[in-house]
């Protein structure tokens, strides 16, 4: 499995992630090795074999559907880069 | 002085019996720090006044100290991927760096019921990812037992600062390996418990369906006791299993007589350290000296596991690491002009290299065309990796394996080669792929480094693989190994 540049920069978009040319030629190198490694996997056979979901077979774990007390919000917003009247405050959304 | 080392049921009965006090513990481990520390770099932060703080509000209590627990006064280190509150946690990573948790971690409050108390927030890779405490953001830590040579990782920090005597005891994570194979590189314990068997609440995730947190200690009863403290179900992780806590002390009789012990030659690589080899065998033949009955296994799949691993949690960090976007917490690009820039420009420059590597590889084996062909494919093969162990455990009472399949490194052998670093890891990752507990602890040295057995066990069987490798240890006595080099290091 060979990954190119522009398959890099695809994942690198999904994982929001910026990579400079440099980087995505590097990754592209590397990426590239870890799925060949992984490759393996392919030459066994799987069909009909269940794929793990929970290691321990854990069924869902049901709780009372009762408020709890929360973090206080200056609390909260205490760690936030950036605030504004008790909100996070992030950069425009919409440009214009 | 008293040696940390001689174990916390030592340091305890000191306590009881007056001949020291917490302030002297704590006032040694500060003075530990200050003498090595500038040297292995064990520690992000030391927190020696948050420490001094919680001690007086402890003796203020009483005049004279009596100890409550056997932790009770006994200070600790805590891996920086655990939250404390009021104390800065970044993984080792610049992107959480100035975090203040605004709570504790379940295991650091239940450490804090018992008495314990933290000294400080230990290196490691980057939101666990590395073999070598390379990855931290910050520095590496070096290997106390040799400084040119790695400590393993990804809890460096936690166990170089026990390896090296600046705390008695440190909690670790371990997600493919990250307890064990640096206790193994080390030359100290190191338990990876059952998944689910201690809470998860607190730790930052990197892959949630391996990740467990456990101790590291001197001795095998230490980090029976330890676990005792942070074991148990807990509301704040649903994951936690609802399964009784039995006495972990209770089997650590030093009797194995009757014991069944699986060995599988899939542990045992053709490209491994010749000395690992013959050590691990050799404490094979201890066990069998001890009355434990040797029994020959096949752990078929295991060889898969690597590639198994290196898919399953770069997918589960992919997704664990999406909140880490410039917005409620740590670092934030002042590049970006728009919401989009910001995410992508902060997680860029916020991110170290391997942590990148891992959350696009997870993103490219859960991305759209590929799923089947690699998340789904290696969940499967979890499942026969999982079936393979539960097989062999039809037939024997627990496994031992070399914990890793050579020794410490030299720092910068392996970082040029990502695939060549996950190698070391390819012992301990079949473990957390089924879940299992399992024990590193010292078995002798190879090319003048310490080698690590491993004893794996049953799901939340905990009680016989320490009760395994305590008899181990009564019987090879490493603290004199351990003495002898650290007299010749002088």
């Amino acid at each position: 499995m060979t990954l190119s540049k522009a398959d890099v920069d695809h994942v690198a978009r999904l994982a929001r992630i910026d990579l400079s040319e440099q980087e995505e030629i590097e990754l592209a190198k590397e990426l590239s090795a870890i799925l060949d490694y992984a490759s393996q996997l392919q030459e066994v056979d799987l069909d009909g074999v269940e794929p793990m979901s929970h290691v321990a077979g854990q069924q869902p774990v049901f709780r009372q559907d009762e408020p709890h007390e929360s973090l206080p919000s200056d609390i909260v917003l205490k760690n936030a880069p950036d605030a504004e009247d008790q909100q996070f405050k992030v950069p425009a959304i919409m440009e214009g | 002085m008293l040696d940390f080392s001689q174990g916390i049921r030592k340091l305890h009965e000191a306590l009881r019996s007056g001949t020291t006090t917490p302030e002297e513990l704590l006032n040694q481990s500060i003075e530990q720090i200050e003498q090595k520390d500038g040297e292995i770099k064990a520690f992000l932060r030391v927190n020696d006044v948050t420490a001094r703080d919680r001690l007086k509000g402890n003796a203020a209590a009483s005049n004279s100290f009596s100890p409550k627990h056997l932790l009770d006064g006994i200070p600790y280190a805590l891996k920086d991927n655990m939250c404390y509150e009021g104390i800065e946690t970044t993984c080792a990573s610049k992107i959480l760096e100035g975090y203040i948790p605004p709570y504790t971690a379940t295991v650091a409050q239940k450490l804090d019921d018992a008495g314990a108390i933290l000294i400080g927030k230990a290196n490691m890779d980057e939101f666990a990812m590395g073999s070598s405490t390379e990855n931290s953001s910050y520095f590496p830590t070096k290997n106390p037992w040799q400084q040119d040579h790695v400590p393993g990782g990804s809890s460096g920090g936690s166990v170089a600062a026990v390896a090296a005597g600046m705390v008695p005891f440190a909690l670790g994570s371990d997600t493919g390996g990250s307890i064990r194979q640096p206790a193994a590189f080390c030359g100290v314990v190191g338990l990876k418990p059952t998944y689910g068997r201690v809470s998860r609440y607190g730790l930052v995730a990197f892959a949630s369906s391996l990740d467990q947190i456990g101790p590291i200690t001197n001795s095998v009863e230490d980090a029976a006791i330890v676990l005792q403290a942070i074991a148990g179900a807990d509301v704040h992780d649903a994951t936690s299993a609802h399964v009784e806590v039995p006495d972990f002390t209770a089997k650590l009789t030093g009797d194995i007589r009757g014991l069944q012990v699986g060995v599988a030659p899939e542990f045992f690589a053709d490209a491994m350290d010749e000395g690992v080899r013959q050590r691990v065998q050799e404490a094979v033949q201890v066990l069998k000296e001890l009355g434990a009955e040797i029994k020959p296994i096949s752990l078929p799949h295991i060889s898969y596991a690597i590639a198994a691993y290196y898919l399953l949690a770069p997918a589960e960090a992919s997704s664990n690491l999406a909140r880490f976007d410039g917005v409620r917490y740590g670092y934030r690009s002042q590049n970006a002009q728009n919401l989009l820039a910001m995410y992508s420009k902060t997680r860029s420059e916020g991110f170290g290299k391997e942590v990148k590597r891992r959350i696009l590889i997870g993103t490219y084996a859960l991305s759209s065309g590929y799923y089947d062909a690699y998340y789904k494919r290696a969940q499967k093969m979890r499942t026969l990796i999982r079936q393979d162990f539960e097989q062999a455990f039809s037939q024997v009472d627990v496994i031992v394996s070399p914990t890793t399949p050579a020794p410490a490194f030299l720092l910068g052998e392996k970082t040029k080669d990502p695939v060549t670093m996950y190698m070391t890891d390819m012992c301990t990752i079949p473990i957390n792929l089924a879940g299992l507990p399992a024990i590193s602890v010292p078995c002798g040295l190879s090319q003048g480094m310490p080698v690590g057995l491993q004893i794996i066990g049953k799901m939340f069987d905990e009680q016989t693989i320490l009760q395994v490798a305590d008899a181990y240890e009564k019987t090879v006595d490493f603290a004199a190994v351990r003495t002898a080099h650290s007299k010749e290091a002088k």
